[in-house]
């Protein structure tokens, strides 16, 4: 095929790479617009026509983390040249973070929002691929009566809408004092993901041969001896790869986060939003938390791309 | 042969005596995954079936009276409802639309001979790993009337995105698109690279032209792959939730979850809520249904 290439073939092929290219762009023009935006002086985020060209500031990501009746003081022209430069780093349109009475900066709510997402997705990405190792290893492996009937009821409690599935869980948190608090949130994340872990290890544990562990066995291992030992470093990529699905989805989660917590477990997608106001929103500073908050994904993505298309289309391209 | 069926049997014998039995180990993995389940998916939804046939309110503390059927049967008669489940479908059209055009025909662009083919699939893969409350979120700026990007870009002026009840539901289903065409995308990838070549030389030699290439090769091929992708972003658009509560508080854009929500967390009409949730689950039960049954046709080619 790629032997017999006409004049018209390879400039279709052009036009095809242009294309492409002309789609990737818009494709990463939001993501792009918002990570200048959380690098922008304010007065600068919503000009028409929008800047494209500027000075980058850390300014919206002090704000962020600084609490906003802090943010008040307005250095005059001595004040602004007498400044140290990392002072003069977050004074923007009138704005310096003044030091509270103890001499410290006082951290705003974001800092905690996201260390709540940090607790509350690697928790339950934790327990999620290691209940879910056993469980695939458990359906690999032996024979299991109904099998498909289990594994189809295992997926089947993912295809539920969140919001159906909040409302009895809210009612049974608040019998049992579960709400806003973050093992209410990693226990409902850990069944949420569990589904998924199971059908995505058991491809992969499906994939090691048998004749490893019964090689092991011969040698006098225990059955527990050669899956901690044989099985599961043989399949340390898949459960990387299932944990790092697991914890974007755990991250990204907003429903549950909305209804089952308020202030101390909160994670950071239900906190971001409720920043914006009904008055004139600091776009830099959101941007500024969006950005934060979007590049354990982005990072994420980029170390595993090569699982992605297998895991995004867990179960249902498979044999 | 016969060796290998000795050995693996004399290993299991062996390993009975030493340790756990296979079946002691088979239960510890596995029934403690389906406890959990069961407490955490089903127990809930048999607490909620309770509970919808009741006018159990969980804003007071007044006791829930039993009333039957009354709640299935004002919402099944509630125009409102209907038009919830209307603005429902309506989304679900456009966005999984929206998501097979520009999914596939990029997949169809990615197919050839494209330098940087890897980089540019994962750049495009970015959009689906983030969170569809902050995409919402930053979707509010870019489609802002007096200074969003979109407007500035397209040459739109200070068109109304989210404030227009007309449209807002178009500009919501637009970023599900640009979220989502991805996972269409990634598919439709596999599906066309699974096409066996000979075939296309086949038509090749035969001259065929390239829309007979692409109706009778392509398309029956690639078909059933795209399929399941259709199924699966159909099933997800139903369920939609985030993405149109963060984007807009319009009446036109109020698909069924948010209802829902509403019905349940800000009116605290709880009874209520849980048989409208039976309804939405029956749905999805029955969506659900059709896939598995494409997912065990496929299976059988």
């Amino acid at each position: 095929m790629a032997a017999v290439r006409t004049r018209s073939e390879r400039a279709l092929n052009r036009v095809a790479i242009a294309a492409v290219l002309v789609i990737t762009l818009i494709f990463l023009a939001p993501i792009y617009w918002i990570t200048s935006t959380a690098f922008k002086p304010r007065n600068l985020a919503t000009t028409i026509p929008p800047t494209i060209v500027f000075q980058p500031e850390v300014s919206p990501f002090v704000k962020l983390f600084a609490k906003r009746s802090q943010l008040r003081e307005r250095p005059t022209p001595e004040h602004y040249a007498a400044a140290p430069w990392w002072e003069r780093l977050v004074f923007d349109g009138g704005e310096k973070v003044v030091r509270s009475g103890r001499g410290e900066v006082q951290l705003s709510g974001y800092p905690s929002r996201f260390m709540n997402s940090l607790i509350v997705a690697i928790t339950s990405t934790v327990l999620a691929v290691g209940m879910g190792t056993f469980t695939a290893y458990g359906f690999s492996r032996f024979k299991v009566k109904g099998e498909a009937d289990l594994l189809f009821f295992i997926l089947s409690t993912r295809m539920l809408p969140p919001v159906v599935v909040a409302i009895p869980m809210f009612l049974m948190y608040r019998a049992v004092g579960l709400n806003d608090t973050h093992w209410g949130l990693i226990i409902l994340y850990t069944a949420f993901n569990l589904s998924f872990s199971v059908w995505l290890m058991k491809g992969f544990i499906d994939e090691i041969p048998k004749e490893y562990e019964e090689a092991a066995l011969v040698d006098g291992y225990t059955r527990m001896q050669a899956f901690f030992k044989i099985v599961i470093p043989e399949a340390a990529t898949g459960i990387a790869a299932t944990a790092v699905f697991c914890f974007i989805t755990a991250w990204n989660e907003y429903a549950f986060a909305l209804i089952m917590t308020n202030r101390r477990a909160q994670t950071a997608p239900p906190f971001i939003p409720s920043q914006v106001g009904s008055g004139l929103p600091d776009w830099t500073v959101i941007a500024a938390g969006t950005f934060l908050f979007l590049l354990p994904v982005a990072i994420f993505t980029f170390l595993l791309r090569n699982h992605l298309l297998r895991g995004m289309s867990f179960g249902a391209i498979r044999k | 042969m016969a060796t290998v069926v000795m050995t693996s049997l004399d290993s299991k014998s062996r390993a009975f005596s030493r340790g756990l039995s296979d079946i002691k180990i088979r239960n510890l993995f596995i029934v403690p995954t389906i406890l959990f389940l069961i407490i955490f998916n089903i127990f809930p939804l048999i607490y909620s079936l309770g509970y919808s046939f009741t006018d159990f309110r969980a804003s007071t503390n007044a006791p829930a009276n039993f009333v039957g059927l009354r709640n299935y049967r004002e919402l099944l008669n509630d125009p409102f409802i209907w038009s919830n489940f209307a603005i429902t479908a309506k989304y679900v059209i456009v966005s999984v639309a929206g998501q097979v055009i520009v999914g596939f025909g990029t997949a169809m662009l990615l197919n050839r001979d494209i330098p940087f083919k890897g980089l540019l699939t994962t750049l495009l893969l970015l959009p689906m790993m983030l969170s569809m409350a902050v995409v919402g979120l930053f979707w509010k700026l870019l489609y802002d009337p007096s200074f969003g990007i979109i407007n500035h870009a397209l040459g739109f002026g200070r068109f109304e995105w989210l404030s227009n009840p007309d449209m807002a539901l178009y500009a919501v289903a637009i970023t599900d698109i640009w979220m989502w065409s991805p996972f269409v995308m990634l598919l439709s990838l596999a599906g066309l690279s699974a096409v066996p070549k000979h075939l296309y030389e086949a038509a090749a030699i035969d001259r065929a032209g390239p829309f007979y290439t692409f109706f009778r090769i392509t398309l029956p091929l690639v078909a059933p792959i795209l399929m399941i992708a259709i199924i699966f972003r159909t099933m997800e658009a139903f369920k939609t939730f985030d993405l149109a509560y963060i984007l807009t508080s319009q009446p036109t854009t109020e698909v069924i979850s948010i209802r829902l929500y509403k019905m349940a967390f800000q009116e605290w009409q709880t009874g209520r809520s849980c048989a409208l949730a039976y309804i939405v689950l029956i749905m999805v039960l029955a969506i659900t249904n059709i896939y598995v049954k494409y997912l065990n046709k496929v299976k059988e080619r």
